[in-house]
């Protein structure tokens, strides 16, 4: 196989990473807005933590795309 | 760059030097220009606008103290009021790194955390600091950090090692979430206004289907400019976060 057509593979693959922090984020706005319905007044002084909690997993997804981006650009 | 009508969405973020004193000299590159003129901002936005005070503030004036009280409120709950002494450092963090995403938000301008090197010196500042407090003000507890209390005694060998892999890893996931998200997001930006080009090159069809990307280009443009406030919300987060530790070791 040639070797670029090994790196284009190779980001695509990479890119699957991204389903995972995509299932992650999902689950914390939803399990948020499932909180914050049940005890509206509590709501407020948990947007930090939800902000926290979806940085700390968005940040897994940025990290899987980096790898395809260093792969498409930089290898 | 070979071929200038192919769409280098890399390109954004090459290095020039503004003005070099010759081969392997000193270099004013563009990305330290932008680092000033983040700086001079901050400084000259900050100080004038509190320059004057009053107690019927002007609307510049309503900026900044927004800006003071959303941060010391955020270091007062994540580090306590001990972690006040640490306000005047994450102030500046979040400021600094603020206004250099915001700046990177305009067109044909540099985007200073957009390079690795920049926030992995940062988050490395942080990490020094904390470690070097965290022992200053504890002595030896402070690596009671790396020994949860109320775990069992046979558990400790497989925790204790996890915490200290986790604590020496904090600058670089620190410094990636930072630098990777701003930099996914120009990238996917011209990407997508690559679409709009090669589209709008076939034709009539080609203008109808244009206007596609240039929506999506347009929408992501405005969710850059949440994740550019947002990536500075969380790096002065876990700034403050990380200097807790410091200050708390014993979790």
């Amino acid at each position: 196989m040639e070797a670029e057509a090994a790196k284009f593979i190779g980001a695509g693959i990479a890119a699957i990473g991204m389903a995972g922090a995509a299932m992650g984020v999902g689950n914390i706005f939803g399990s948020f807005l499932s909180g914050a319905l049940r005890n509206p007044s509590a709501a407020q002084s948990q947007f930090g933590n939800l902000i926290f909690g979806f940085a700390v997993t968005e940040a897994l997804g940025i990290f899987s795309f980096l790898i395809a981006l260093l792969l498409l650009f930089a290898v | 760059m070979a071929d200038p009508n192919k769409v280098d969405p890399i390109h954004q973020f090459a290095i020039t030097d503004v003005f070099s004193t010759g081969d392997g000299g000193f270099a004013f590159t563009n990305s330290a220009l932008f680092m000033v003129l983040t700086v001079g901002l901050i400084i000259i936005y900050m100080l004038g606008s509190t320059a004057s005070r009053s107690v019927v503030p002007s609307r510049a004036q309503v900026v900044s103290e927004l800006l003071y009280d959303f941060v010391a409120n955020m270091v007062r709950g994540a580090a306590g009021s001990e972690g006040m002494k640490f306000f005047p450092f994450v102030f500046s963090l979040f400021m600094f790194v603020l206004v250099a995403n915001m700046f990177g938000m305009v067109p044909f301008f540099f985007t200073v955390t957009s390079h690795i090197i920049i926030t992995f010196a940062l988050a490395m500042l942080v990490f020094v600091v904390v470690i070097g407090y965290g022992i200053y003000r504890n002595g030896f507890k402070f690596f009671k950090l790396f020994v949860p209390a109320g775990v069992p005694a046979y558990v400790l060998p497989i925790v204790v090692p996890i915490e200290i892999v986790s604590f020496i890893s904090r600058p670089i996931s620190h410094s990636v979430r930072l630098f990777a998200n701003v930099l996914a997001g120009h990238i996917t930006v011209k990407v997508f206004a690559g679409f709009i080009m090669s589209l709008g090159s076939l034709g009539v069809l080609g203008f109808l289907g244009a206007s596609l990307p240039l929506l999506m280009t347009i929408a992501i443009t405005a969710l850059e400019f949440l994740v550019a406030a947002l990536q500075a919300y969380v790096f002065a987060v876990l700034t403050a976060m990380y200097i807790n530790d410091a200050i708390h070791p014993s979790h």
